[in-house]
């Protein structure tokens, strides 16, 4: 039977690359994207980049103007929350409003930041602590910024990291906590993690590895972090310690789910009438051995848009294998990642200047992945030599949107 | 305000009025013009805003980085002399009046 009704759940890069490819490929189905958030669809990058730093407006960061969505036939359901799925009836539930039928769903409902739980938030109110993860918050977080002087950021992670470097940028006092020996966790290898230390430090930001904030207070006009040792005065004080994938609402509705949506290799959850893609889908890899992995990226979800796409409007399509790469940018340093590097027993560093190299990480001979500070082309390279090593052609099937 | 004109695979053209520093990758999304992808919002990183400059257009350009030059080697359609990230393009007096073609595909 063909697929005529789809509704996506989620209208990030995955279920907004989703809804345009379909079009793009001509499918004439009825098509619903449903978000709570009640902001027309919006890229979430530069939240942390150019929207942070006031470069570019919210605006700049919609995929495509209102406009859009009424040409292409695209159902936009913003400002409602799902509240289950009716897997017999095959429809999604919502807050205030008539279910949505679907003979296919896609949950692309993303990934929400972890809460900081620490033993002393003594008498703070959630606003306290900044998250990043919507654009209310990413516009609020800069006007916290805009007003106050010390910034400090818990989680020397990549979110953390831009907001840092963003908030040095602009003369603010910035202090990081990291409770690992080194910035960026398993996302980098040793050799990129020591490199853009250096580069925050240089910057003036204070790096404290190894450090766990135990308690944060307001004293008078001011917030107060302890780690154990000593204290650090804050106007804005910013979370960024990790992400917890939105996989209730499958769970909730009786679909396989393991930290995310477990889909297999078609991205097609435990329900073949569900599939879940982008940071929430849990989907097989060689790199995740029995469990598969869970990306958090743009390029993850805009492939798994693209590949639930291209399999909803009937194309032919092989299982899905695609090259990860992420990329971040600090201190005007930008950083490539071309595959998983996380497990690697040996390095190999080429520099062509002192700040333009490319750290190779193998596990014996095999090349894990390449991570590029301002070198694109060895980005590129790694991409396509990891693309012809896994037998791939490096993506799904081009598709313009 | 400048006047940019995106010229589609099958020949539909439009032209919009893109404010001035406004790059052409995000005057393109912002008008909804199809083919123009820009993932990575802007950063030089994607290669899916890859655009052909028209020929007569082609002087009027200011030089090329390092970085934009790379990832043109990564695009999903044939680079040619005239391929530039339109996220690296932007809009200018100078610029008033420039055709851009879009390519077939952008994602690899």
């Amino acid at each position: 039977m063909s697929v005529r009704r789809v509704a996506v759940v989620g209208a990030g890069h995955a279920g907004f690359t989703v809804c345009a490819t379909l079009r793009t490929l001509g499918w004439d189905g009825e098509l619903t994207l449903i978000d709570s958030d009640d902001s027309l669809p919006y890229q979430r990058p530069p939240l942390s980049k150019k929207v942070l730093a006031g470069v570019e407006t919210l605006e700049d960061a919609y995929f495509r103007p209102r406009a859009f969505y009424d040409d292409h036939g695209i159902g936009l359901v913003l400002g409602h929350r799902v509240v289950g799925i009716d897997r017999a009836e095959r429809a999604v539930q919502l807050d205030d409003r008539p279910p949505v039928s679907y003979d296919h769903l896609v949950l692309a409902t993303g990934a929400r930041p972890r809460p900081l739980r620490l033993e002393a938030l003594s008498g703070l109110g959630p606003e306290s602590v900044c998250y990043l993860h919507t654009a209310d918050q990413g516009i609020g977080l800069r006007e916290r910024i805009a007003a106050g002087t010390r910034v400090v950021i818990i989680g020397g992670g990549f979110i953390g990291l831009e907001v840092a470097s963003m908030a040095a940028c602009a003369g603010k006092d910035v202090v990081v906590f990291e409770v690992a020996e080194r910035l960026m966790g398993r996302a980098v290898s040793v050799p990129i993690a020591e490199y853009f230390h250096d580069l925050h430090t240089a910057a003036g930001v204070q790096v404290r590895l190894s450090s766990t904030v135990c308690s944060v207070q307001r004293v008078v006009d001011r917030l107060e972090l302890h780690d154990g040792h000593s204290s650090v005065a804050a106007d804005v004080v910013v979370a960024g310690v990790g992400v917890a994938p939105n996989d209730e609402l499958a769970a909730q509705a009786g679909l396989a789910t393991n930290d995310g949506v477990v889909v297999d290799a078609q991205l097609r959850t435990t329900d073949p009438h569900i599939s879940a893609i982008g940071d929430c889908a849990r989907f097989p890899h060689a790199a995740g051995k029995q469990s598969g992995i869970r990306l958090e990226s743009v390029q993850n979800a805009s492939d798994h848009g693209r590949h639930v796409a291209a399999l909803l409007a009937g194309e032919p399509v092989p299982p899905y294998d695609v090259v990860p790469w992420f990329w971040t940018e600090q201190h005007g340093r930008k950083l490539q990642m071309a595959g998983l590097t996380a497990g690697y027993d040996r390095t190999e560093i080429v520099h062509t200047e002192p700040d333009k190299f490319s750290v190779y990480c193998y596990a014996g001979t095999r090349l894990l992945g390449c991570e590029s500070v301002n070198s694109p082309k060895d980005h590129a390279r790694a991409r396509k030599q990891l693309a012809a090593a896994r037998g791939s052609g490096g993506g799904s099937p081009p598709v313009t949107v | 305000m400048p006047k940019v004109t995106y010229v589609q695979p099958d020949g539909a053209r439009e032209t919009f009025d893109i404010a001035t520093g406004k790059s052409l990758m995000l005057g393109a999304q912002s008008h909804g013009v199809a083919g123009i992808l820009g993932e990575c919002g802007g950063q030089a990183m994607c290669a899916t805003c890859h655009v052909y400059v028209d020929a007569k257009d082609l002087d009027l350009l200011p030089s090329m980085s390092d970085d934009e030059d790379a990832m043109l080697e990564d695009t999903a359609s044939e680079r040619k002399p005239t391929s530039r990230l339109s996220c690296q393009l932007e809009a200018s007096d100078e610029l008033d009046g420039i055709v851009v073609h879009l390519p077939e595909e952008q994602a690899l």
